[in-house]
């Protein structure tokens, strides 16, 4: 199912004392959703992602805008009717009902001509149970289930009534490290098994990029970035973009652009054919130093951490804006590195500029 | 088109809901408040105009306070208000300290047996005051308290269910405060006051308030062990006009000392109704 | 830490005296009273022991009557009150706008004084020579002849008690159901309205099984509360309660103990432990119970 989303904006109004302004949780968000796509909304607290899941899932109305499911206005619908599965960050699986019960009670809400027999029910929740591997659990209540299967089950909850979209709200969140891994993996399995149109909030720009079709970078409720995970990553717009994304985080440096010359400190570091004179914020990816003897910007060296077939150098420069510079290099280069000082040249394609003030993408 | 009218049935609909609701809370709201509003009414009207009633009228257009000045003038109400206030603040003042020192031993003190007796003070919750109120008759009425504030206050004291709480409360304060004290050199006793009670004072307020409320109701114990007027509280007061009082059935006066006596405490609850309310929500019963 | 042994005593010293004297001694005291047949107050003395009083007390007429008024007004309250505080309750839940002042209302018996509402009831149910009174009133709209509720027949009486008695416990029910149902998680209504639950089947197949300790607490608690029911008898009929054919179990044990009929500790005993069985069963039974519908 294509999602479309036109102009859509939540403003949740001041009230009372404590909060004196209108809140814009969702500002003029414009998006067309292909059918069968995996779409991760990514962004700090409050920049306007779960209220983006909210006002898809139909429990809250914009402000204004419109959403489309195909071509159907589905923007005044309320939830029930939208046909949507939604997995909770928390999963609100029924303590009281098994996994089997759990499954299948939105079925048992159909009424009318859609309404199932106890034969189809059973088939429908065994069949969505195989598939996201429950089948043994089925008469377990969820208290004795792990985080893991939990997650499963409220996923099979959502998808026994074969929505047209799929939410979910930070769906790695409560598990750990171990399991946050192959739970991904597993949802992006389940997703290309199914089709299904999914869409789904995280903070974790890890988690967003590893297993999205496309990612949407927001901040303060306005839509930063949009594409494919390398290409945001390769490509940011600006500087709010490239900072949130990688790990660990691009390094970010003062700098001026003088006669088609990038300088950090007083060092020319690199040629920026076409930008204008004056000032800039220059990031670099950690992954676009290279240590070398004649490198052209100069750092301080604090330490190297081996990590095996890369090692990490954390040097220092006074235009930093953070205390620490740390870059990934290849373990080849580790004879290069040491003494007090470190000498880098920068990959171009790894180094982006920024306008100073806005943080606008300077291209060259 | 389909989805149009799903959206506009479903708005229908909670509009009905919301409209089913707002009227069945209304209606509640107005069974509770028709008692209240009804004894008002009724201890402003005249004596003569009430028995001129044959069919009850909803208003009066010549409110009076006569009322008032005959319940206080032909039944001793004013010394019912007193000895109530007596028995009230003595009976919860020593609750307060029986409560707080033996919260105390429970919270922060260590002592061999402190667990089994924990556990049978916690056994003692489950008592009903009716099989041990035979006796507590019988032993006042042996020591010949009978109509004296001794024998109303002492037997109302206990109160186990408050030493749970408390020492609930207690128990939450860090040990660390306790060791810093001790190490400063300040006594139990001092720490005890100066730290652990102002510490816990919302609890101690909602313990005192619940205590309040319920001494102000009491009526069953006090009647058992009074039966002199001069030792009457409210309730006995109001049972006492209600059989006897005013020489006639003045229903209006008899509203006006049920008004008297029912405004001290909803003025109380007013002025501390969130705390009233969580303190009786944390395990409150009434009786 | 050093064990404080003599000082621990000392601060526990006043709770032990007052809660020996009055709660321990009575306790054990009042088993050996109903066992002592053919005591005399006035003299402490008695010619045996035996269950004479228990044998007397189920065979009093009156205790009897108070026994049946008590079942009544237990069999009729207790899931009366519990209802119709869950559907206040969950009425209260679904709004927003006006909800604290409700709530305020609907506390406000709880701080009354039993006794003094009771009269205002009395008021509104008697009938009197110059006035049918207000209930009788507004059943007359609806062309019901007028009846006394207070001096009248049984039915009628047992009516204005069950009434009262519903308007006396609803205040801590509808609290205590208010908080319960604030506390179930907002994702579970979300996840069942995403899943297009209609309303009555969130009611039943979520809210219910979620807050059903609580109900259950209510439950319990709601049959101990009837079963000790007294003042509000007392408020509506006056104190002379065998009389006007409304006695409680608990009025019978005063009544036994003091006034008109009192001097008789030993018949007052052995109806206290009647009654603290009964009740004693009836908690286990909900106790039971409540474990087989109670899913977590």
């Amino acid at each position: 199912m294509k999602v479309t989303l036109q102009n859509l904006t939540k403003v949740f109004p001041a009230r009372g004392k404590k909060q004196q302004k209108d809140v814009i949780a969702v500002n003029d968000f414009t998006f067309e959703i292909a059918d069968g796509t995996l779409i991760g909304l990514l962004g700090p607290s409050g920049c306007g992602k779960s209220t983006t899941l909210h006002l898809l899932s139909g429990l809250q109305k914009p402000t204004s805008g419109k959403i489309f499911f195909g071509e159907d206005d589905v923007t005044d619908l309320p939830a029930e009717n939208r046909g949507v599965g939604l997995v909770f960050q928390n999963y609100a699986l029924y303590p009281h009902l098994t996994v089997k019960q759990n499954i299948t009670f939105p079925l048992e809400n159909r009424k009318g001509k859609d309404k199932l027999t106890k034969e189809q029910m059973s088939e429908m929740a065994n069949e969505v149970a195989r598939l996201v591997q429950i089948d043994g659990l089925l008469d377990r209540k969820p208290a004795e289930l792990s985080g893991g299967q939990q997650q499963r089950v409220a996923i099979a909850r959502a998808l026994v009534k074969q929505p047209r979209i799929l939410l979910l709200d930070e769906p790695l969140s409560n598990l750990d490290a171990r399991l946050r891994l192959q739970t991904r993996e597993e949802i992006r399995r389940i997703q290309r098994s199914t089709g299904v149109t999914t869409i789904f909030v995280t903070h974790d720009q890890e988690e967003a990029m590893s297993i999205s079709d496309l990612i949407v970078v927001m901040k303060d409720g306005v839509v930063q970035q949009i594409g494919a995970p390398q290409e945001v990553y390769d490509d940011p717009t600006n500087l709010f973009v490239a900072t949130f994304l990688g790990t660990p985080p691009i390094n970010v440096f003062d700098g001026y652009v003088q006669q088609g010359k990038l300088y950090i400190g007083t060092e020319a570091v690199l040629e920026t054919a076409g930008v204008p004179d004056g000032e800039v914020t220059a990031a670099i990816r950690p992954e676009g130093f290279v240590p070398c003897a004649e490198g052209r910007l100069t750092c301080r060296l604090e330490r190297v951490e081996v990590m095996g077939r890369d090692i990490s150098v954390v040097s220092a420069h006074d235009s930093a804006k953070a205390v620490s510079i740390r870059s990934i290099v290849g373990a080849e280069h580790l004879s290069a590195v040491s003494g007090a000082q470190v000498r880098f040249d920068l990959k171009p394609n790894k180094v982006h500029l920024f306008d100073k003030q806005t943080g606008a993408r300077i291209r060259f | 088109m389909s989805y149009q009218k799903t959206e506009q049935a479903s708005r229908r609909r909670s509009i009905v809901s919301k409209t089913v609701i707002y009227l069945l809370l209304a209606v509640w709201a107005i069974i509770v408040l028709f008692p209240f509003y009804w004894m008002l009414l009724t201890s402003v009207k005249s004596y003569s105009a009430y028995n001129a009633e044959w069919i009850p009228q909803f208003f009066t257009l010549s409110p009076t306070l006569e009322n008032y000045i005959e319940a206080f003038t032909a039944v001793p109400l004013a010394d019912y208000f007193v000895n109530t206030l007596i028995f009230t603040v003595v009976t919860t003042a020593l609750m307060l300290v029986v409560t707080i020192l033996a919260a105390f031993a429970f919270a922060r003190l260590d002592f061999k047996g402190k667990n089994l007796v924990f556990t049978l003070f916690l056994a003692l919750m489950m008592i009903p005051t009716e099989l041990v109120v035979i006796t507590n008759y019988v032993t006042v009425t042996e020591l010949d308290l009978r109509n004296t504030f001794t024998g109303l206050i002492l037997p109302s004291v206990t109160s186990v269910f408050y030493i749970y709480l408390l020492k609930e409360n207690f128990a939450q304060i860090p040990d660390e405060l306790y060791y810093a004290a001790k190490v400063d050199g300040t006594t139990d006793m001092r720490y005890l006051l100066k730290v652990m009670v102002p510490i816990c004072r919302p609890t101690i307020i909602t313990v005192t308030i619940l205590k309040v409320i319920e001494c102000w109701n009491s009526y069953v114990w006090p009647r058992l062990v009074t039966d002199n007027s001069a030792y009457f509280l409210v309730s006995n007061g109001i049972q006492e006009i209600r059989e006897s009082g005013f020489g006639r059935e003045n229903i209006p006066a008899m509203m006006a000392a049920v008004v008297a006596i029912s405004v001290p405490l909803i003025v109380l609850f007013l002025c501390f109704r969130k705390k009233i309310m969580a303190g009786v929500a944390r395990g409150g019963m009434k009786g | 830490m050093k064990k404080n042994n003599a000082k621990a005593w000392l601060y526990l010293l006043p709770a032990i005296l007052f809660l020996g004297a009055f709660m321990v001694y009575p306790l054990i005291d009042v088993l050996i009273y109903s066992f002592e047949e053919g005591f005399n107050f006035a003299s402490q003395s008695f010619v045996g022991v035996g269950t004479d009083n228990y044998s007397y007390v189920l065979q009093d007429p009156y205790f009897l009557q108070a026994l049946k008024n008590t079942f009544i007004l237990v069999i009729i309250t207790v899931p009366l009150s519990t209802g119709l505080s869950l559907l206040i309750s969950a009425g209260l839940a679904s709004i927003r706008k006006l909800r604290e002042l409700f709530q305020t209302v609907y506390f406000l018996p709880y701080v009354t004084n039993t006794l003094a509402v009771g009269l205002v009831f009395m008021i509104l149910f008697k009938q009197t020579p110059y006035s049918d009174g207000l209930a009788n009133l507004v059943l007359g709209v609806f062309g019901i002849e007028p009846v006394d509720f207070i001096g009248g027949p049984y039915w009628a009486k047992m009516l204005v008690m069950c009434i009262y008695t519903v308007w006396v416990v609803m205040p801590f029910k509808i609290l205590i159901l208010t908080g319960a149902l604030a506390s179930v998680d907002r994702s579970y209504y979300q996840a069942a309205q995403v899943d297009g639950t209609p309303k009555w089947r969130v009611f039943t197949k979520i809210t219910l099984p979620m807050i059903s300790p609580t109900v259950f607490y209510l439950i319990i608690t709601g049959f101990i509360g009837a079963f000790k029911a007294y003042s509000d008898a007392v408020a509506l009929f006056g104190t002379d309660l065998n009389a006007a054919g409304m006695n409680t179990i608990v009025g019978y044990i005063y009544d036994m103990l003091y006034g008109n009929a009192g001097g008789y500790p030993s018949y007052a005993s052995a109806a206290a432990i009647i009654l603290f069985a009964i009740v004693l069963t009836i908690t286990c039974i909900n106790l039971l119970v409540s474990k087989k519908h109670v899913h977590y």
